[in-house]
């Protein structure tokens, strides 16, 4: 089984970047505590053994939902760019990426 | 009496008998608001014309000599994290302060289809993380029964919006209390349906495997007749159950004589006040006065519970929070490129709790430890299930407090995120085993509002209503009433 490991300040940082969050100095130092406070916390799942325990992820059994692919209406375009930050001829405008 | 007193279900009586109008109970509620705001703080956003608009044209049907629904003209408000077309759902973050939704959430197509008018959108902790409303961006909400302690959260503004009769009903969210917890702070009904009850298309998602929409209401007939009015399947959340609805409040008025009530001995623990826990004693002692039969149980693996859900919440907040990428839609921060101006969009818009919970899921998620940890906490999660399966297999209905304290105050809570979380101990296996869950007024410590937890089987939310009617009913607890001192809102619009 996997234990559960304290969290570096280098984890914190590679975490952060997977995550999409600019942290500063000061917030790599107290989520490094906080998360580790609360993975310690969390520490307290290995006592029970589940090697024979199937994972739950929906408590309500869910199977897949099909339906007929038709041709249907969609949100017209502007609705869609309306809440846009920056939009330009009917596309999402970002900073360059190449 | 004042008619911002009265239920939806009083109301209802007096719009058919033509006693009052739509339009004037409209302004009753918009003047109250005006003048309680400014110490509540419960709404984000007041949408005072439309209301009118609305209850002007409920006026005209009733003029017209047609029948109205049960909720029809009737004044409430929304959680602002159910997205409303036209008007700002913010989520309490700087995220999505500006955000106008392009379409509505389908409680609230049904609500307006039965007529409801919409006073505004509540406040809440940013993207419904947290116990208290101290997390929104805004402004924290206060405690109608005392402005010094927190109404709870993260539905903070619908239960404290309830309480202070600044709206006749509310919808709230609830991931592992937040329509519960602060029901019970509050001193205000608030059920947590069956996970997949009631549609969550268009409710903003925090963690999608444990969300669910409920009433929060001042009685029992009240939140049998919201839920009447938003629950069943809905096409466009596929996480929705086709299920044979009845209709809630049918089950009012059915005694509970020879009724099963299980009381979780692991529920009365360490960390619940012991003056709550007496009140829920004495709430026991009333249910067995009414003929139920209680006895305590146990549910073993409840204190697998909370770091089960603080891992499995997180994780999927993270994955659910990932599209904030300053792109589409909400805020954007300059960056030199694509990457620098996700993590400063992000960083900016997001407050202390919500990076605190991407951080926790992100590394959850991560490789290497998913297994340790993600899979590790939904194997709990079976097993808690699994508790719940075996109690109802002899049990009508579990019982325990809603939370371990009353309201506490404002700062108490908010440097410590352990225990902060720790206050919702009582309500978050319900969420992870996905039954239907109920807060019922139960009686006072020191003045402040304890709240009954009732538990349910999945779709079994009216045997949650005959006992919640039966007790309140019985005990009266939802007739007191805070007294809130009338100042006029600052800034209002």
């Amino acid at each position: 089984m996997v234990k559960f490991v304290k969290i570096s300040r280098q984890a914190v940082e590679h975490v952060a970047l997977l995550a999409r969050l600019e942290l500063s100095e000061q917030e790599i130092g107290t989520y490094t505590e906080q998360l580790n406070t609360i993975l310690d916390y969390a520490a307290i799942l290995e006592k029970l053994d589940t090697s024979e325990v199937q994972p739950t992820a929906h408590a309500v059994p869910l199977h897949n939902v099909l339906r007929e692919d038709e041709v249907r209406a969609s949100m017209p375009q502007e609705k869609v760019l309306q809440n846009a930050p920056d939009a330009e001829n009917g596309f999402f405008r970002v900073p360059k990426i190449v | 009496m004042d008619i911002t007193a009265k239920t939806a279900g009083e109301l209802h009586d007096l719009l058919v008998q033509k006693k009052i109008t739509s339009t004037e109970l409209t302004h009753a509620f918009l003047d109250r608001v005006w003048r309680l705001e400014g110490q509540v703080q419960a709404y984000v956003t007041v949408t005072d014309k439309a209301a009118l608009k609305r209850a002007a044209e409920v006026d005209a049907k009733i003029a017209r000599g047609q029948a109205i629904g049960m909720l029809e003209g009737i004044p409430m408000a929304l959680k602002d994290n159910m997205c409303t077309e036209g008007i700002r759902t913010t989520c309490s973050s700087k995220m999505l302060e500006e955000f106008v939704p392009p379409y509505s959430a389908e409680v609230a197509i049904r609500l307006q289809e039965a007529g409801a008018i919409l006073l505004g959108k509540l406040n809440m902790d940013e993207f419904a993380m947290g116990s208290s409303t101290e997390n929104s961006r805004f402004f924290p909400t206060h405690n109608p029964w005392d402005l010094e302690r927190v109404p709870g959260g993260s539905s903070g503004g619908a239960a404290a919006s309830v309480a202070a009769a600044e709206a006749v009903y509310a919808l709230g969210s609830d991931t592992g209390g937040s329509i519960r917890q602060p029901a019970a702070f509050c001193g205000v009904v608030g059920m947590k349906p069956t996970y997949g009850a009631v549609s969550r298309y268009g409710l903003i998602a925090f963690a999608s495997s444990l969300d669910q929409i409920g009433p929060l209401t001042k009685d029992v007939r009240d939140n049998a007749l919201v839920l009447n009015a938003i629950a069943g399947h809905d096409r466009k959340d596929s996480t929705s159950v086709r299920f044979d609805k009845p209709d809630y409040t049918q089950f009012l008025g059915k005694n509970i004589k020879g009724l099963k009530i299980g009381i979780p001995r692991e529920y009365f623990g360490e960390g619940i006040d012991s003056d709550v826990a007496k009140v829920i004693w004495d709430a026991v002692a009333a249910l067995k006065d009414l003929g139920a039969e209680a006895e305590e149980c146990s549910l073993p693996h409840t204190d697998y519970a909370m770091p089960a859900y603080y891992l499995i919440a997180p994780a999927e907040c993270s994955s659910n929070l990932a599209r904030y990428d300053g792109v589409r839609y909400g805020y954007r921060a300059e960056g030199d490129d694509l990457i620098s101006m996700v993590r400063k969009t992000r960083a900016e818009g997001f407050g202390q709790e919500v990076k605190r919970r991407i951080m926790l899921g992100t590394y959850a998620l991560s490789s290497g430890y998913y297994d340790a940890y993600y899979v590790k906490a939904q194997k709990v999660r079976t097993l808690i299930k699994q508790d719940f399966d075996q109690a109802f297999g002899t049990y009508d209905v579990l019982l325990s407090p809603t939370a371990p304290t009353v309201a506490f105050k404002f700062g108490e809570k908010s440097s410590n995120p352990l225990s902060m979380y720790l206050s919702d101990i009582c309500t978050v296996p319900v969420n992870l085993a996905g039954i239907p869950g109920i807060s019922i007024p139960a009686g006072f410590v020191g003045g402040l509002p304890v709240g009954l937890h009732l538990m349910g089987k999945a779709f079994d939310e009216g045997t949650l209503y005959q006992v919640a009617y039966a007790f309140e009913q019985h005990t009266g607890f939802h007739k007191v009433k805070p007294s809130t001192k009338e100042v006029a809102a600052h800034g209002l619009e």
